[in-house]
């Protein structure tokens, strides 16, 4: 991952579960594919309810009709971000749709372990919920070295958690990379 | 110190006298089991990071079960299966139970048992939430992505963290009018869906060692719905004499050691919970099923890893015996096991089979996790409108079993039965002597 992630935020509540993020009919399309991977970009986020699409008002489309890629590049979220079931399609599907980093207040723990191992986005926490102050449309930046979410569009700060046990992996790209890296196979 | 018993699992598996709670460690794998949604997606995650002439670390070891999108005409669910069969062939992999032929089982989680692939004191990962069923074995059991699972197939370890472990002791038999489905649905009202996040969950209590092991496979099945890690109940001689009947291979029966420490101990008198429900839009928002008697249904669905296991259909078939529904009423056997059971078994001189159709029930044709999450939208008994549905299934989240204005409920099979005759929520004890 950069150093540095600057975007829009997209802001949702607390148990975005896996369905919401990547509704479970479209997981027979190709991740492999370059074209058909689209897909995935196409119906991220889709599973949301549109009332609370998109924090504070809801209603606000995450990706743009006919499109596969967002405008947003940062999700902001509650707790227990990403719950529910195992599929990888589910951190694979922001990726797809343009979303660099997610900040939220926990995670559900196989989601944050994908999100990981599968180098697709980085699973930042925060211990404040922050979700309640930044606005869906809001730009912020992300300092990693400096674990730092700074609201450009209201000159907040905040802090985020140190990323512990699984920098090494995020620094590494992927877990294949760090398993490579620590000599556990060539 | 003694170690809990995921703790020593773990520890035994990676090599080591001892681990604590946090520590990250490698543990090599004893099986490894994929289905057709997630299966594509590691194989060529596998080639990708291995090289497209790899072979997996033991043939012997991984499990390929294909049972999500089955009975469809979605042409690229079909494309899935199609992927695992090229795998298996270039793998030359024993242990596949193809669509379409007599090997064919459906639900995984049903599956591995039934084929003598769940052992007491193993590690066992799956590509799918639901893999901590097989904690009821006496096993670390959980799910996994398509990396981790590609990572595995290719070393045969993968890296854990070691979870503490929750205990939840269960106090005295159950009353004739509840099932472990009460038991965990209650259990996650308690502590929320991210009440068990990163920690073990055991079962425990004269409560839980009274039930079978398809219903201890009930309980343990939901730990992911609470954030669990996995589930695991102390393997004891119901364990043993089923793991036997299925499986000539060695095990090690693990069990909590002398002064094992434990996050959190919680315990449970078993004949003060009642029929409980789970209502939209979370598996944690709890109520009884008395409370939610006035809720008028359009449909009931009894099936899934959670509800379509024998002992699922038995506790229905018991209610809806002589009786009609009111509602839209689809029963889906977990497995063609369970398919054969339905039509072999009898209440009273009629066949279950019987009994639900007779009742104006529909049957799958076909074992499958049909509309346990939606599926393509010709799925068996999937919600497409905003229909309210009570469910012996797993999770609610919106959009959980299709239109994402639909209402589910979920409940034991005991009540989901009583609610179909009603055409509202209704506590079984109203049909149960």
């Amino acid at each position: 991952m950069k150093d540095r992630v600057r975007g829009l935020a997209y802001v949702l509540g607390h148990n975005i579960d896996t369905d919401q993020i990547i509704p479970a009919k479209h997981l027979v399309y190709s991740l492999a594919d370059p074209e058909e991977r689209k897909l995935y970009g196409v119906h991220a986020l889709s599973g949301v309810p549109d009332h609370v699409a998109g924090l504070p008002r809801g209603y606000v489309r995450f990706v743009p009709e006919g499109q596969h890629v967002s405008p947003f590049r940062i999700i902001i979220a509650g707790k227990n971000f990403g719950c529910g079931s195992s599929r990888e399609h589910a951190p694979a599907a922001l990726q797809i749709a343009g979303i660099e980093a997610v900040v939220a207040e926990s995670y559900a723990r196989i989601f944050y372990r994908n999100a990981v191992n599968g180098g697709f986005l980085v699973p930042f926490e925060t211990k404040e919920p922050v979700w309640e102050q930044i606005k869906t449309g809001d730009e912020l930046e992300i300092d990693l070295p400096n674990l730092t979410l700074h609201s450009l569009t209201t000159g907040l700060v905040y802090p985020l958690q140190s990323l512990g046990d699984v920098l090494e992996i995020v620094k590494a790209g992927d877990v294949f990379a760090y398993a490579r890296q620590s000599g556990l196979f060539q | 110190m003694g170690m809990t018993m995921t703790e020593q699992i773990l520890a035994r598996h990676a090599g080591r006298f001892h681990v604590s709670p946090g520590d990250n460690i490698w543990v090599d794998v004893d099986i490894l089991m994929t289905h057709d949604v997630c299966g594509p997606g590691t194989i060529q995650i596998f080639h990708k990071q291995f090289g497209k002439d790899a072979r997996v670390w033991d043939r012997e070891k991984v499990v390929v079960i294909p049972d999500h999108y089955i009975f469809t005409r979605d042409l690229h669910a079909h494309r899935n299966v199609d992927l695992l069969r090229q795998f298996v062939a270039e793998q030359q992999l024993p242990y596949f139970y193809d669509v379409g032929t007599p090997r064919y089982k459906g639900v995984c989680h049903i599956a591995l048992p039934e084929e003598g692939h769940t052992r007491p004191g193993e590690v066992l990962f799956g590509t799918d939430s639901h893999t901590c069923t097989a904690g009821a074995f006496g096993e670390f059991a959980t799910g996994i992505g398509n990396t981790d699972a590609a990572l595995v197939l290719g070393i045969g370890k993968l890296w854990v963290k070691v979870p503490e472990t929750m205990r939840f002791i269960f106090e005295g038999p159950l009353p004739p009018y509840l099932m472990a489905k009460d038991l965990i649905l209650h259990i996650i009202g308690d502590i929320g869906v991210d009440g068990a996040t990163y920690r073990a969950m055991e079962f425990a209590g004269d409560g839980v060692m009274s039930l079978s092991i398809e219903e201890r496979m009930t309980l343990c099945n939901m730990v992911i719905e609470a954030g669990g890690k996995n589930g695991v109940i102390a393997p004891d001689a119901v364990t043993e004499a089923f793991v036997k009947s299925k499986t000539p291979k060695p095990y090690e029966i693990v069990v909590n050691g002398q002064g094992a420490r434990f996050h959190s101990v919680r315990v449970y008198k078993t004949r003060e919970i009642e029929p409980t429900v789970a209502k939209p839009h979370s598996p944690d928002n709890r109520d009884t099923a008395f409370r939610c008697r006035d809720i008028s249904l359009d449909r009931a669905y009894i099936g899934s890893c959670t509800g379509g296991k024998i002992t699922d259909f038995r506790a229905a078939a018991r209610i809806l015996k002589g009786k009609q529904v009111k509602v839209d009423t689809f029963v889906v056997p977990a497995t063609t096991e369970v398919a054969k059971a339905l039509a072999t078994e009898r209440l009273d001189g009629e066949s279950l089979q019987q009994i639900f159709e007779n009742a104006g029930a529909v049957i799958a044709q076909g074992a499958s996790c049909a509309a346990c999450l939606g599926g393509p939208s010709d799925t068996f008994g999937r919600l497409n409108k905003s229909e309210v549905c009570i469910s012996t299934t797993n999770r609610n989240f919106p959009g959980r079993m299709g239109s994402k204005s639909a209402q589910v409920y979920l409940a034991s099979p005991y009540t989901v039965a009583a609610s179909a005759v009603t055409g509202k929520i209704t506590d079984p004890r109203q049909f149960l002597a």
